[in-house]
């Protein structure tokens, strides 16, 4: 993000919801907020994501109730939109394996800077998938989908979240277009170096629910892995169990989720990492005691900010109930912005969406009354 | 053969009958898609599979099978199973 982009930039935060999608435009002050929506109301978006290399490609993870899944795609800002001519979709059945379909596409990454027409996308059950030509045909991408091993790590339907196993937090090395991540609820975290002609499993040091194997690949469950823009060899991951850095080359992930207040912990779903700062991350700490209520332990959300790679945490919750709030946010819904001073953004559950200015002193409730909210992400328009 | 087509879709036809050309039901879909690019995929998977809530009626009969043969002036009844909230 250049210093120019910054003093011009508008700003739009792309709110995808299991019954269609919001945009809310703001300029850089981001002061007032302009709501443009429902756009597919009824429909199920997993994922709303505006292309970085243009400012004008958004593509849309649709499924509407039973029927099935689909890419939409606009270069207006959603004017108007186009159905994928082919979206995300398995192969036959090859090596003796199950042949498998896509229930929903999950998550979608811009490529990398220099193939300014790809893209990837995460699905449920979990598939890899790539376009070439900016979201309109859709090819299954490397070999884990059909790969005997992978498809052992991906576990059974039982093994994933309740509305299917996922492939998520697809991540591009912003240094090199080969080097690819991707994580799996449940199935690990992934990495390529030659474009995804290989890829080894990176769950060392991370841990698994008690008396399971952590050297097994399939029972290791992570919920979101962000790579820091200031620092690409830096990770931060929230995990179904703790929350978790990475140093590269390294390949033993640090629990740093251990210090955490005790009485709130390191459950969650989203992690957010700072644009400029690889120090700073964000999480929104749910309640994993028990039966997993994944709300907001106590009825009191807040997010908890780190500054120094997670030696220590900060408590942030000005601006929200004080209690009997049981909010729960999933691991797509919440996201910074890349202005000097960032913004945070979060969305519920329960419908609500909020923002806060100052990099999350400061909270404040940006729209209530929409339906669950799956994802928010921050998008610049050129 | 005239198609019933179920209104989560008409976002593809614009109406909720169409005229569409096979001898099987599988045929048909092929003829539908053909007109109505991507209508396809959203009725019956990548491996060939009606989905879960997608029902299909001839002559008052379900249709589970895409290779049942159709006359060419019968009506195929394309229904959604609405379930959820």
């Amino acid at each position: 993000m250049s210093t120019q982009e910054t003093k011009q930039g508008q700003l739009v935060l792309l709110v995808a919801t299991r019954k269609g999608a919001w945009l809310y435009h703001t300029d850089a002050t981001r002061h007032s907020w302009r709501v443009d929506g429902p756009h597919f109301l009824g429909q199920i978006i997993h994922h709303l994501v505006l292309d970085p290399r243009d400012g004008r490609t958004l593509l849309a993870a649709a499924k509407t109730g039973h029927l099935g899944p689909t890419i939409f795609r606009s270069t207006n800002l959603g004017k108007t939109w186009q159905e994928a001519a082919k979206p995300p979709a398995f192969g036959p059945a090859v090596n003796g394996l199950a042949a498998s379909a896509v229930d929903h596409t999950f998550w979608l990454t811009p490529g990398h800077a220099d193939e300014p027409e790809v893209w990837y996308a995460g699905t449920s059950p979990q598939g890899l998938f790539r376009s070439e030509d900016g979201g309109m045909n859709w090819a299954p991408f490397s070999y884990v989908n059909d790969d005997p091993q992978y498809r052992q790590w991906f576990g059974t339907v039982q093994d994933g979240t309740p509305d299917g196993p996922k492939l998520h937090s697809i991540i591009v090395d912003p240094r090199d277009a080969q080097h690819l991540y991707f994580a799996m609820s449940g199935g690990g975290v992934h990495e390529s170096l030659d474009g995804g002609q290989s890829f080894t499993p990176l769950v060392d040091g991370m841990e698994v629910v008690e008396g399971f194997d952590p050297t097994d690949v399939s029972f290791h469950d992570p919920h979101r892995v962000s790579l820091c823009p200031s620092n690409p060899d830096r990770l931060y991951q929230q995990n179904h169990c703790g929350i978790y850095r990475l140093e590269r080359p390294g390949r033993r992930w640090t629990r740093i989720g251990r210090n955490m207040p005790k009485e709130v912990g390191d459950i969650g779903f989203p992690i957010v990492v700072h644009p400029h700062d690889d120090n700073t991350a964000w999480v929104f700490p749910m309640d994993g005691t028990e039966v997993w209520p994944r709300t907001s332990p106590g009825g009191h959300p807040a997010v908890y900010a780190t500054h120094d790679g997670g030696e220590t945490w900060q408590r942030h919750s000005n601006g929200m109930p004080a209690e009997q709030a049981w909010w729960t946010v999933k691991r797509q819904a919440m996201a910074a912005d890349r202005q000097a001073t960032v913004g945070l953004y979060f969305g519920t559950t329960s419908g609500e969406l909020w923002k806060s200015s100052d990099e999350g002193q400061q909270w404040e409730c940006l729209a209530r009354h929409l339906p669950e909210i799956y994802s928010v992400e921050v998008g610049y328009p050129r | 053969m005239r198609v019933l087509i179920p209104s989560a879709l008409h976002s593809y036809t614009t109406q909720s009958w169409v005229e569409a050309e096979g001898n099987t039901v599988r045929e048909v879909f092929d003829d539908l898609e053909r007109q109505f690019p991507g209508i396809r995929f959203r009725m019956i998977d990548e491996q060939g599979r009606i989905r879960r809530h997608i029902r299909l009626f001839h002559q008052r009969e379900m249709v589970f099978d895409l290779a049942t043969p159709l006359p060419a002036d019968g009506e195929l009844l394309i229904v959604q199973a609405l379930s959820g909230g």
